[in-house]
C-alpha cells in the first residue's frame, strides 16, 4: 500500500513560508505605523527639552535648566535620545500628543516639513520684538536656520564649518607648503603624489564626506547663489554652468590621483580617513571642524604638533567669495506650536542660549557656539588657536552655506549623494549628475 | 509487503472516517467526539500572528497607495507609487541586484553546506570537534559579522591591505568595486550561513539507514556512486527546505548590506529590503517605501512556492520504501 500524499500539512507549511517573508518584510514598516497617539509625556506644569544623547553636552543643558528652573513655575525637563533613533522617534511624536515642546535639530531639511506643515512656532516676531534676543547670535548663523524667510531654530550648539586639515610633517617632507590657492593646492597634490603619499584622505564609502568637495567647489567657482537657487527651486537650478564645471573638476581631480586610488573602501570612522592623515598616509583632509576632536582623541601628539588647518582654497577667477564658509552652521532648538507650555519655552531659549554661563559650558566641552562677541572667552581655553580660528572664519564669512543633504529634501538629497558618489566612482559625467538631480527635483 | 512510511503512521482519526474525501474530512475539528483541542488553543498564537504579520502586511499594502512622511495623516494618492514604482531604475536596478545575490547565495552555500553536513555526519570523534568549531558562527549575530568583516575590509588598515592583492585588488579597493562589493556580500552570506545549512544537511544525512550503504557497497559502488545514488536522493527534502530559507533569508537580507556596503559604492549593492528602508527611513517617503515593500513580499512569496511546486516538496513521498 502506498501511502497517499497529505496536502495539509503541506498547505500550511507553504503559507507559513509565504508569511514569514511577506511578515518580515512588513514588520519593519508596519512597526511605524502601528504607532498611537495616547498620553502626553510631559506634566501638567512642565515642558520637554529633547536633546541628543551626549555625556560631554547634556550637563551644560541640564545646568541651562536648572538655572531657568530656579525663576521660574513651568519647569523644564531633559529628554536625551541617541544620535541613531533621534529623527525617527522626532519624525513619529511631532505630530501626537508625546511631542517634544523644544527640541535639537539640524536646521533646514531636518525640520523644513514640519514647519510647512505648521508644526512649529515662527519664531520671527520674538526676534523682531527684542533686537538683543536676536543680535546675541551670529546673523550668518541664525539666518542659515531660516526656512521660507521664517525664523523656526535659535542656535545651541557649536559651529561646525567645514575646513581644511593638514599633516605638516608630511609637506614638509616633500618640501610644499601648506596651500592656499588653487594652484598651490594641485601643485602640492602633484608632489606629495610623486612621493607615493595619497594627496589627500578621503572617505568614500560614505557619500557625505564627497559632498564637501562639491559644496566648496561650486561656492567658490560660482558663489553662494548657486546652491540657494537650487535649494530654492529658482534660476537655473542644477543646470548652472558652476555645477558642470565643479563636477568636471571633481572628475580631474580624481583621474589626477588626488584622493588616491582606493578612497572609495575608505571609511570616515576609526582606522578611517582621519587616521590617515594623523599616521602620514595623507598629507590633507576636508573636513568639519569636529575634526579636531577627534584627531585629539586618537593622535593627541599629532592633533599638538603637526596637525594645521586652513580655509578651502581660493580659486582665480572664480565668482565666489574666499571667505565664504560651507558646513553645519550649527544646531537650534525648535519649539513645537501645539505645545501648551510654548510662552515658557521661549522665555527658555531667550534667558539661556546666549548666557555667559552657558556659552562658557559649551567651550568647556570644545565648542564653538554661535553667540556674538565672545572672543574673549575663547582666548581663555587650551585650544584657543583652534577655536578662535573656526569662529573668525564663521564671523567673516559673507555667507554659511548648509549643508547640501540638510539643505533640500530628503527624496532629492538622496538622489544627489548617490549621483555623486557615481561621479567619484567615475560611473557619471557632469551631464549625467546635472540629469539625475534634474530629474530628482521633478 | 508492508509500508512503514512516517505519513502511515501518524495516528488520523478524522481522516479514517471519512476515507472518500480525506481533505474535508481533515477539517471539520472539533465536530466529532475525538478527543482534539477546540479552537480556542489556537486563539493565543493566531491574534499572535495576526498582530504581528498579517495586519502589518494589510497596513504596508494600504499604505503604499499613500503619500506619508512619517507624521500627520496618509494622504491617498491612488496608484501614484505603483506608477513610480514600475518606471524607477532604482527598483530595476535593486531586483536585480537582489535576484543575482540570492542566486549566488544559493549557488555557493548549497554545495559546501551539503559537503560539510555530509562530512560532519561521520561517527569520528575529530568531525564532531571539527564541526562544533564550524559551527561557531551561528553563535554571531548578523549586525556583529557585519561591523567584522567591515574592519578587516579597510584598505589601508585591515586584511584587505595584505590579502587584496592576492585576489586582483592591488591597493585593497574591494569594497569600493561593483564586483568586489558584491563578492564580500556574497562571502559574508556564505561565512554566516553555511553552519546553519550544514546543521540541517548534517541531520538529515545521519537517518539515512545504514543499510542503503551496506547494500551499495556489496553491489561493488564506489564512495563517489554512493553519495550521489544514495545521500543526494535521500537528503532531497533537506535541499528543498534549506534552499527556501536560504531564497526567502536572502531576498530579506538588510542588516548586512546596511552595515557592510550601505548599498555602495554607489548604488551598486542596493537591494530591495535596503532600498525599503532608505525610502522609507531617509527620504521619509513611507508610502513609497510600502511599495516596494509588498513588492519584497510578493516576489518571497512567489519564489518560495515556486521552489516548492517545482521542487516535488508538495508531493513528500517516501524515498525509504522496501525497508
Amino acid at each position: 500500500m502506498r501511502s497517499s500524499s497529505t496536502p495539509i500539512p503541506t498547505l500550511k507549511r507553504r503559507g507559513f513560508l509565504g508569511l514569514l517573508g511577506a511578515g518580515a518584510g512588513a514588520t519593519l514598516l508596519g512597526g511605524a505605523a502601528a504607532c498611537s497617539d495616547d498620553g502626553g509625556s510631559a506634566g501638567d506644569n512642565e515642558f520637554d527639552v529633547w536633546v541628543l544623547l551626549d555625556e560631554n553636552v547634556n550637563p551644560v543643558s541640564q545646568a541651562s535648566l536648572d538655572r531657568f528652573n530656579a525663576g521660574s513655575d513651568v519647569k523644564a525637563a531633559l529628554v536625551t535620545e541617541p544620535n541613531e533613533g533621534f529623527r525617527d522617534a522626532l519624525q513619529i511624536a511631532i505630530d501626537t500628543a508625546q511631542r517634544p515642546d523644544v527640541f535639537f535639530n539640524w536646521g533646514g531639511g531636518s525640520i523644513r516639513s514640519y514647519a510647512r506643515a505648521g508644526l512649529l512656532e515662527d519664531l520671527t516676531p520674538h526676534l523682531e520684538a527684542d533686537p538683543a534676543f536676536k543680535d546675541a547670535f551670529l546673523p550668518s548663523v541664525l539666518d542659515a536656520g531660516q526656512i521660507d524667510g521664517r525664523y523656526y531654530g535659535i542656535p545651541m550648539r557649536q559651529m561646525q564649518p567645514k575646513l581644511m586639515f593638514f599633516n605638516t610633517a608630511v609637506l614638509e617632507d616633500v618640501g610644499v607648503p601648506v596651500p592656499t590657492t588653487w594652484e598651490e593646492f594641485l601643485a602640492a597634490c602633484d608632489t606629495v603624489a610623486g612621493n607615493g603619499i595619497t594627496p589627500v584622505a578621503l572617505a568614500g564609502a560614505v557619500s557625505w564626506t564627497e559632498l564637501m568637495w562639491i559644496e566648496y567647489l561650486t561656492d567658490r567657482i560660482g558663489g553662494a547663489q548657486v546652491f540657494l537657487d537650487i535649494a530654492a527651486g529658482t534660476g537655473q537650478g542644477w543646470r548652472h554652468p558652476a555645477i558642470t564645471e565643479a563636477v568636471n573638476t571633481i572628475i580631474e581631480l580624481v583621474d589626477r590621483g588626488v584622493f588616491g586610488t582606493n578612497f572609495p573602501s575608505v571609511q570616515y570612522e576609526a582606522g578611517g580617513a582621519e587616521t590617515l592623515l594623523e599616521q602620514g598616509e595623507a598629507a590633507m583632509h576636508l573636513m568639519g571642524s569636529w575634526s579636531y576632536t577627534n584627531h585629539l582623541g586618537a593622535a593627541p601628539d599629532f592633533a599638538t604638533q603637526q596637525l594645521a588647518w586652513g580655509a578651502f582654497p581660493a580659486i582665480e577667477g572664480g565668482a565666489g567669495d574666499p571667505a565664504a564658509v560651507a558646513g553645519n552652521p550649527t544646531n537650534y532648538f525648535s519649539v513645537t506650536s501645539a505645545s501648551p507650555h510654548k510662552e515658557a519655552a521661549i522665555e527658555y531659549l531667550r534667558q539661556e542660549m546666549a548666557s555667559e554661563e552657558y556659552v562658557r559650558g559649551l567651550i568647556g566641552v570644545g565648542d564653538t557656539p554661535a553667540v556674538a562677541d565672545i572672543e574673549p572667552l575663547l582666548a581663555e581655553t587650551e585650544h584657543a588657536e583652534y577655536l578662535s580660528f573656526v569662529y573668525q572664519m564663521v564671523v567673516q564669512a559673507p555667507s554659511f552655506q548648509l549643508s547640501w543633504d540638510q539643505a533640500i529634501e530628503r527624496a532629492q538629497a538622496s538622489t544627489m549623494l548617490e549621483s555623486l558618489a557615481e561621479v567619484f566612482l567615475g560611473n557619471l559625467d557632469a551631464a549625467g549628475f546635472v540629469q539625475a538631480n534634474e530629474d530628482a527635483a521633478g | 509487503m508492508t509500508s512503514t512510511t512516517t505519513t502511515d503512521r501518524a495516528p488520523a482519526p478524522a481522516r479514517t472516517r471519512t476515507t472518500a474525501r480525506p481533505r474535508r474530512g481533515r477539517r471539520r475539528l472539533g465536530s466529532d467526539t475525538a478527543p482534539r483541542p477546540g479552537m480556542l488553543y489556537v486563539l493565543p498564537a493566531a491574534l499572535f500572528f495576526g498582530m504581528f504579520a498579517i495586519v502589518p502586511l494589510v497596513l504596508v499594502v494600504v499604505l503604499s497607495f499613500t503619500s506619508w512622511p512619517g507624521f500627520g495623516d496618509p494622504q491617498f494618492v491612488g496608484l501614484d507609487n505603483w506608477q513610480r514604482l514600475t518606471g524607477d531604475q532604482r527598483v530595476i536596478n535593486a531586483t536585480r541586484t537582489t535576484l543575482l545575490l540570492t542566486v549566488l547565495g544559493w549557488a555557493t552555500q548549497t554545495p559546501v553546506s551539503i559537503a560539510i553536513g555530509v562530512w560532519a555526519s561521520g561517527p569520528q570523534r575529530n568531525r564532531a570537534v571539527l564541526s562544533s568549531i564550524f559551527f561557531l558562527p551561528l553563535l554571531l549575530s548578523s549586525a556583529a559579522i557585519a561591523l567584522m568583516y567591515h574592519r578587516y575590509l579597510d584598505p589601508n588598515f585591515g586584511l584587505a591591505k595584505d590579502l587584496g592583492p592576492l585576489i586582483g585588488f592591488p591597493d585593497g579597493n574591494i569594497l569600493g568595486t561593483r564586483h568586489g562589493a558584491l563578492g564580500v556580500l556574497v562571502f559574508v552570506g556564505m561565512w554566516q550561513w553555511i553552519p546553519f545549512h550544514s546543521l540541517l544537511y548534517q541531520a538529515a544525512a545521519r537517518v539515512i539507514p545504514q543499510m542503503l550503504y551496506d547494500a551499495a557497497r556489496i553491489d561493488g559502488a564506489s564512495r563517489w556512486d554512493m553519495f550521489w545514488r544514495i545521500t543526494i536522493p535521500q537528503l532531497r527534502h533537506t535541499i528543498v527546505t534549506s534552499s527556501v530559507i536560504m531564497v526567502v533569508g536572502s531576498l530579506i537580507t538588510f542588516e548586512t548590506v546596511l552595515l557592510l556596503t550601505a548599498g555602495g559604492p554607489g548604488t551598486a549593492t542596493q537591494v530591495l529590503p535596503y532600498l525599503m528602508y532608505r525610502s522609507g527611513f531617509f527620504e521619509f517617503q513611507m508610502g513609497y517605501a510600502s511599495a516596494v515593500a509588498t513588492v519584497l513580499v510578493v516576489l518571497g512569496t512567489t519564489v518560495s512556492l515556486v521552489i516548492v511546486r517545482f521542487s516535488g516538496f508538495a508531493k513528500m513521498r517516501s524515498t525509504l520504501e522496501g525497508l
